[in-house]
């Protein structure tokens, strides 16, 4: 009897509460026509930007008439500038989000809900063949992430309220896309209070562990972090088979000889990066997406120099007869 | 009898100019990138990637005009080679090279107005510009423009292909080149061929029908 009593006094105040942001700061007119040019549901949005886009919210109970000030939490936080700009500024709220989520304060069954995967919308879509959603998919599902860390998910480092496009966009150069990926793996791997949200692992310092790199700065500012953290391959751009640490490249050889890693996906945006900057004709004859050593290959070298080697045994020996035979 | 005969064109010479310097700018710039070395640079590395580039094309061109002249002008009878016999051909001239010269044997296959090339000069020179050039010259486009080359061929990245091959070709082509260079010492009188690749003249047998 106490617990339905208290069902009820729950609900009661439930329904008694309402919701206001601690905003002073709702964006104007103004500010929501730009972005009305790129979303038709602005105005529907709004209703949970006033909450959403602010630090702090306020619980109103108008049963008895006090009020609540709480801080949102930082992950639940999403400013309109970044919403507005991102690879699906064009959607409504609830497009991916529970109609629960109407209510507030939010019932459980919204909390609760399922988050859609990139797979869900994007995977077997003609339309989006060339990201390979698919094979991104079944890299994921061997990597590190899904593997050893509980509840990981697309939306760990693809912040589904602000993700641009990088490395497929021909807008950024090669090096915005590598800050961008790299921003990507250390706003977990260089920022503990998230790292720990995520993981009992002990805090990593990433200077420190990837002291034995030499010129350490060219190489963070240069080479994503995926090159030598993911198993590579031609086929998917950017790859998504995170690896073990103890996995990871090591080998300065691997990129600069034979067969170099980087040669593979990067290589190729790289080479049209710098035509889409230099343009055609100077983007080819000019383009620097090449790695010292790239194409060094023993075999290779070793049949050459042997082929160079008697080539020249054989012509020393002609010499030598013409200058007996004087010819 | 040899005389001394008009015998190489000057559009010829100057593509053959244009091409010998194409050919020994990206030996020595793609020698420097094979093997790269911050101690030893033969040509500073960036330099030799541009060089490299920027000749590449020029040679391209240069082998399209040798492609399409030779499609469209007579030049192309110097480089047929008949099937029939070959092996006789080739197996004579190279032991005119090995002993014959040596024991002042006449040479089984002399320049004439009718043949510029020797069997294994004709077997060298197909093979050279219609397989090697072209091959080195496909597959440097393919490295300059890299995501028009297949992701991968039988597992092995496509890339990697393109670019062993390339360098592959490149090695051949060098290997080529000192061949060339030292069998054109061969001729009327040591730096006779060099001569006549600069003034046009070459020294010709008078009478003999061309195989």
């Amino acid at each position: 009897m106490k617990k339905i009593a208290s069902i009820i006094l729950s609900l009661f105040l439930a329904s008694s509460i309402s919701l206001a942001a601690q905003s002073d700061s709702l964006e104007n007119a103004a500010d929501l026509e730009k972005y009305r040019e790129v979303n038709d549901f602005v105005d529907e949005n709004e209703s949970c930007f006033k909450c959403h886009a602010e630090t702090k919210y306020v619980l109103v109970d108008e049963f008895f008439g006090t009020e609540f000030v709480n801080s949102l939490c930082p992950d639940k936080m999403v400013t309109r500038d970044e919403y507005y700009s991102m690879v699906h500024k064009s959607f409504a709220c609830l497009d991916c989000h529970a109609y629960d989520y109407e209510e507030f304060p939010h019932p459980l069954s919204a909390r609760l809900e399922e988050p859609y995967q990139c797979i869900d919308c994007h995977g077997y879509d003609e339309n989006y063949a060339h990201f390979q959603f698919e094979d991104i998919e079944m890299e994921y599902m061997e990597s590190v992430h899904a593997e050893q860390v509980e509840n990981f998910s697309c939306w760990k480092c693809h912040d589904p309220h602000s993700y641009q496009l990088t490395v497929r966009d021909d807008g950024a150069t090669i090096k915005e896309a590598i800050a961008y990926n790299n921003d990507i793996c250390l706003s977990c791997h260089s920022d503990f209070s998230r790292f720990e949200l995520l993981t009992d692992r002990e805090e990593i310092d990433i200077l420190d562990t990837h002291d034995w790199l030499p010129n350490q700065a060219a190489h963070f500012g240069s080479v994503r972090c995926i090159e030598c953290h993911t198993s590579l391959s031609d086929s998917t751009l950017v790859a998504h088979h995170v690896q073990p640490s103890e996995l990871a490249v090591k080998k300065c050889s691997e990129c600069h000889s034979k067969n170099s890693i980087l040669m593979a996906s990067l290589y190729k945006h790289e080479a049209k990066e710098s035509r889409r900057k230099y343009g055609f004709i100077n983007g080819v004859i000019l383009n620097e997406a090449y790695v010292i050593g790239a194409n060094r290959n023993t075999t290779l070298s070793f049949i050459g120099i042997l082929l160079f080697l008697l080539t020249m045994g054989g012509i020393s020996i002609h010499i030598v007869a013409r200058i007996i035979f004087k010819k | 009898m040899a005389k001394l005969s008009y015998h190489y064109p000057l559009s010829i010479r100057i593509w053959h100019g244009i091409n010998a310097l194409c050919i020994l700018l990206l030996i020595a710039t793609g020698i420097s990138m094979y093997y790269v070395d911050p101690n030893r640079t033969l040509i500073e590395f960036s330099w030799a990637v541009k060089i490299h580039n920027i000749t590449g094309v020029i040679l391209s061109f240069s082998y399209l005009i040798f492609f399409i002249s030779n499609i469209t002008t007579g030049n192309r009878k110097y480089y047929k080679m008949p099937l029939k016999g070959i092996g006789e051909r080739l197996l004579k001239q190279s032991q005119y090279y090995a002993f014959g010269m040596f024991k002042g044997e006449k040479k089984p296959y002399p320049i004439t107005e009718q043949r510029k090339f020797n069997p294994l000069q004709k077997l060298f020179y197909v093979i050279i510009m219609y397989i090697g050039v072209p091959l080195v010259i496909i597959s440097g486009w393919g490295l300059l423009l890299p995501e028009s080359v297949i992701g991968a061929f039988m597992g092995v990245s496509g890339i990697l292909i393109t670019d062993v091959l390339h360098v592959a070709m490149g090695f051949f082509i060098s290997l080529f080149l000192v061949i060339h260079i030292y069998v054109s010492t061969i001729g009327h009188t040591r730096s006779a061929n060099f001569k006549s690749i600069v003034n046009g003249y070459g020294w010709i047998e008078e009478s003999e029908n061309a195989k």
